[in-house]
């Protein structure tokens, strides 16, 4: 157990050890440990900035829905409001032709009326001229007595 | 530990299993067991840090590369905790080469321990010591690497007035400049020393604790004592067994602890001390 030239060998063999377990086994594999390190930490960045975004569009979605929502409202209510009013126009239309139908149909029968009392007014005379004729056994010529019947017509 | 007749008596075991198997005398003594086995398990190192480069896999790391790279996560937790993120690159490789290098020194402890000298007996070997870290040599030498380490980072961090400085003005301030140097030289050179003589220390004693136990049943002969001896030997030895694997473990973290230590006081300025 004396200290001898071992001593120097043994000193030598350390340095040299300790410079290829730094040369092959420390460097590379603590680069590998850095670069996976690095690697997550990207993944864990990319997956938070993820999640955000997510969040994000999340909230624009339902940001979206609810506006949605609210302008099919506006639409069904409008579409309401049309409906009424197309109701209440057709309504007022309705009613107003009718007014006029019955209108047209009550100056159709007054003229109706008229014409008739006005053929019965001249069937009436020509009636009274005969009558007259045969009373009288003689012939009436209308232009005699167009006075006489024009006033019979006026009072029938 | 098997009856091992090593011969002898126990004092001879002892001495034959504390021998390292060299060339040279005196300084220029080599200890060439201790050089075979820590460079094969440096070897062992590479070879897995070869293999696991081959295809390092980023997405899907195999269950290897998992391992180790929990190995190297512990490491660079411990030096980040000293330095605060800013350490040297050398630090790191280094904390993890003291770590798996002497950890793997150490569990040659764990190897039956005339296992592997009996069989170099009969390949003619006559002395193997398998742990390199019970050999002095090899934790001192790493301790000063990481001494001559912690003198470069000073100088580097402080500048060379500034590392004189610490040895002029510390711990006392400037009335005590003899007394400063004193202190401060044994406290630096404590360091190395106390870092090396630790792992030393508690590798041999734990080794010597095995001897004794494989002592028990040396030389026995099947006789009615053997009863009691042997089922004795086989609890003490795997208490101590698994004691030790607490102990192994325990030293290479604290070499690796330590060192992480000395070299991130190098880098805190004189000022904020």
């Amino acid at each position: 157990m004396n200290i001898n030239i071992t001593l120097l060998a043994q000193i030598i063999a350390f340095v040299i050890l300790v410079w290829l377990v730094s040369k092959y086994l420390w460097t590379p594999l603590s680069a590998l440990m850095e670069a996976r390190r690095q690697k997550i930490a990207d993944g864990l960045s990319a997956s938070e900035r993820g999640k955000h975004e997510l969040k994000l569009a999340q909230e624009r979605s339902a940001e979206i829905l609810r506006e949605t929502k609210e302008k099919a409202n506006d639409i069904v209510a409008q579409a309401n409001a049309r409906a009424n009013q197309v109701l209440e126009d057709a309504r007022v239309n309705a009613k107003v032709e009718a007014e006029r139908i019955v209108a047209q149909a009550t100056a159709e029968i007054d003229r109706e009326v008229n014409r008739a009392k006005e053929a019965l007014r001249t069937q009436v005379s020509a009636i009274a001229v005969t009558g007259a004729e045969r009373i009288l056994k003689r012939e009436v010529t209308i232009k005699d007595h167009e006075a006489a019947l024009a006033d019979l017509i006026a009072h029938i | 530990m098997s009856t091992e007749t090593a011969g002898g008596s126990s004092v001879e075991y002892i001495q034959h299993h504390l021998a390292n198997l060299s060339v040279g005398q005196g300084f220029w003594q080599l200890n060439i067991d201790t050089l075979i086995f820590s460079f094969l398990l440096g070897a062992l190192i590479l070879f897995i840090a070869m293999k696991i480069g081959q295809n390092l896999r980023t997405e899907t790391p195999g269950r290897f590369q998992n391992a180790v790279e929990g190995v190297l996560e512990f490491v660079d937790n411990q030096v980040k905790d000293s330095f605060g993120g800013k350490a040297p690159a050398l630090i790191a490789p280094l904390a993890l080469t003291i770590l798996v290098w002497v950890w793997l020194m150490n569990f040659m402890d764990l190897i039956p321990i005339d296992l592997l000298p009996a069989i170099a007996h009969g390949l003619g070997v006559p002395h193997l010591k398998i742990v390199p870290t019970t050999d002095l040599n090899t934790p001192l030498a790493m301790a000063l690497v990481v001494f001559l380490l912690t003198v470069y980072y000073n100088i580097k961090v402080k500048g060379f007035g500034g590392y004189i400085k610490m040895f002029l003005f510390h711990p006392f301030g400037k009335f005590f400049v003899p007394v400063n140097v004193v202190m401060t030289l044994i406290e630096e050179l404590a360091k190395p020393i106390s870092l090396g003589l630790r792992l030393f220390g508690n590798m041999f004693a734990g080794e010597l604790v095995f001897m004794l136990i494989a002592l028990l049943t040396l030389g026995a002969t099947l006789s009615a004592s053997l009863l009691i001896w042997f089922p004795l030997q086989v609890v003490l030895d795997l208490a101590w067994l698994i004691f030790h694997i607490l102990v192994i473990s325990l030293q290479a973290f604290i070499f690796m602890v330590l060192t992480i230590v000395y070299l991130g006081m190098a880098h805190i300025d004189a000022d904020s001390h």
